[in-house]
């Protein structure tokens, strides 16, 4: 059913933009959203060519170069631009390569908890009674413990290691789902297009996803961009308390972790991992801020 | 005001026995009984093992256990620990001044630096200080914090040695715990240079735990004082010849509140999920660096009360946030009740 047999428009202007037309109308007007999708793209194609990107394997060590600092500082030299770590590895090489971790954790992450969150969101929000009592009190309580000490604890109780860490963030960060998708499901189910529907034969499954679950994925998608920040943030924090990547992985949170003893001589161990953390995670909120206004129908006006 | 109170109220018991579940199944999970996991690699032979099971009550079926488990806890009894052989329950009560103390500087240092940037920029919309105040907010906000007390120590403490590194007072100070807050314990001993000892190892903590709060509320006063700005009843008190300022600080400031009050009262998990890596960082004796310790030396009943316990701690500040909050704001009181 379509909406073109409303009402004729008498004269008719140029063609209204297309609807990615005039999402990127509204998001290139953003120039922090914008500087946040370009530094997502730069951390993508290092992830992507980390092999040719790197000058070293992310685990070759040189034992004539430890703690040799960045090439502009004395002693320091191109060989390696931003130093070596405590065992002689190469920092720019083992950053490159850990943006690969990094973008797998929040991208596996966030693509876990959606689909379990939407299934979970899509049965509360259809069944309500019981089973829908019963999923919202479960998501308050996850919402309830602070949310590190919960993964904290799950990664505790699994062991430590990088699938167990991705699984504790993916079970903290679930509610937000869960209570967009319900939320959302609600306001749409009381609409005239889904009692159509529904008055038109559609089962409850073809409801649930071809009818209104289109119509909320605009929250779902900025939730889905801040939530890759808060898992490689959370990831980064497990795998600095030593519950997370398990060394000698890459992973930006890790090598923090090694650096840690290193602090009071050798600055450049523990400042370009957080570096690059903080850029990460900055980029993904401005990008996930700047789709929110693009794509949030309350603000365009 | 009475039944809204009792509503809420009875909404906090389903949530605390569901919290009495996750902490008493979580420990479950673990591959193996809890008494081979606690003994680890050393192993243990199968009469000790009975025993012990039995001492345990882990050889009952799973649902005694739990009553006996709810039975205990609602006595105030979360088990000893593994390694001490202390009672949870009074380990916790020890350090959890500690940790508040730190709670509490953070949020006091991020309410005094937040709510005021935030006002200005709301102020100066769109003005330098705005933008300025934005980008540092969702820096802030993007921050690993762990990585940004190393930088703070590495700036502060190895280079300028201003600050010292780790601990709550330098070692020379023997100050009786009166209170637990060693600000107020150092000053009631009267030591010269104590009370100054404690508040230089308070500084770097509180600024690394301050950090995400401030840049939480700083952007909530913002858009909350952006909104109110633009309400009729504004225009009307600065038509009636009201200076500006007298319009901001008490029309719209106070109106701005509500939300800002509500986000505060959020932050509480924000802050003892920072406590645990902050305290980690600077070696600060509270439950976070407790419950990281206990972690490694897979002390299991102590992870399972200390994570009721915090659970507990947030569940019942965010219930006197929403009670003040109905108290505050009638229209919340009466939605509820409805």
């Amino acid at each position: 059913m379509t909406t073109e047999t409303l009402a004729p428009v008498p004269q008719a202007a140029a063609a209204p933009p297309g609807p990615f037309r005039e999402f990127w109308g509204y998001f290139r007007a953003n120039h922090g959203a914008v500087g946040g999708l370009v530094v997502v793209i730069a951390v993508l194609s290092m992830a992507a060519f980390a092999n040719v990107l790197a000058p070293y394997p992310p685990d070759l060590t040189n034992n004539a170069a430890f703690l040799q600092p960045p090439a502009w500082q004395a002693g320091g030299s191109w060989a390696y631009p931003l130093g070596t770590d405590a065992i002689g590895r190469d920092i720019l090489s083992r950053l490159i390569y850990g943006a690969r971790l990094s973008l797998l954790i929040g991208i596996a992450v966030v693509a876990l908890s959606i689909v379990v969150g939407i299934a979970l969101g899509l049965v509360a929000g259809f069944a309500r009674g019981f089973t829908e009592i019963a999923i919202m009190r479960m998501m308050d309580i996850i919402l309830t413990l602070p949310s590190l000490l919960l993964a904290i604890v799950i990664v505790a109780i699994l062991g430590p290691g990088l699938m167990n860490a991705m699984l504790a963030v993916a079970v903290v960060i679930l509610p937000h789902y869960v209570r967009l998708t319900r939320a959302a499901v609600i306001t749409e189910t009381s609409k005239d297009y889904v009692t159509a529907a529904r008055a038109n034969g559609a089962g409850t499954l073809r409801l649930m996803f071809s009818e209104v679950l289109p119509n909320c994925a605009a929250p779902l998608i900025v939730q889905a961009s801040l939530g890759v920040s808060t898992a490689i943030l959370d990831a980064a924090a497990l795998g600095f308390l030593g519950l997370g990547a398990q060394p000698p992985s890459p992973e930006w949170g890790t090598m923090l972790a090694d650096a840690r003893e290193f602090v009071l001589r050798a600055w450049w161990v523990v400042t370009f991992p957080g570096l690059m953390i903080l850029i990460t995670v900055l980029a993904f909120n401005l990008l996930g801020d700047g789709l929110r206004d693009a794509l949030d129908p309350k603000l365009k006006r | 005001m009475l039944r809204f109170l009792l509503r809420r109220v009875s909404l906090v018991i389903p949530t605390f026995i569901g919290m009495t579940l996750l902490a008493f199944f979580l420990i479950r999970i673990v591959p193996g009984d809890p008494i081979e996991t606690m003994a680890g690699e050393r192993g243990i032979d199968a009469v000790r093992h009975a025993a012990l099971l039995k001492e345990y009550g882990l050889d009952q079926p799973v649902i005694v256990q739990y009553g006996i488990y709810i039975g205990r806890v609602l006595h105030g009894d979360l088990g000893k620990s593994m390694i001490t052989q202390e009672p949870v329950l009074s380990e916790f009560a020890t350090l959890f001044p500690a940790t508040i103390e730190l709670a509490v500087c953070a949020i006091l240092f991020a309410l005094i630096i937040g709510i005021p940037a935030g006002m200005i920029a709301a102020v100066r919309r769109n003005s330098v200080f705005d933008h300025g105040v934005m980008g540092v907010s969702l820096t802030g906000y993007s921050m690993p914090i762990f990585w940004w007390g190393l930088l703070l120590i590495l700036l502060f403490s190895v280079q300028l040695g201003w600050t010292p590194v780790s601990g709550r007072i330098a070692v020379l100070y023997d100050v009786t715990p009166v209170t637990g807050f060693l600000t107020i314990d150092s000053l009631l001993s009267g030591e010269p240079g104590a009370f100054k000892s404690a508040v230089m190892h308070l500084i770097l903590p509180t600024i690394v735990l301050g950090t995400n709060p401030l840049a939480i509320i700083a952007r909530m006063t913002r858009s909350a004082m952006l909104e109110v700005l633009g309400e009729d009843y504004i225009r009307t008190a600065r038509a009636k010849g009201l200076s500006k300022v007298r319009v901001i600080a008490l029309h719209a400031f106070r109106n701005a509140l509500i939300p800002v009050i509500t986000v505060i009262g959020l932050q509480v998990g924000v802050l003892f999920t920072g406590a645990i890596l902050t305290e980690t960082i600077f070696s600060w004796p509270g439950v976070g660096k407790w419950l990281i310790e206990a972690i490694n030396r897979r002390d299991y009943p102590v992870l399972q009360g200390g994570l009721l316990m915090l659970g507990i701690v947030v569940m019942v500040v965010n219930l006197l946030v929403d009670v003040m909050y109905g108290v505050i704001n009638p229209r919340i009181r009466h939605a509820s009740t409805r």
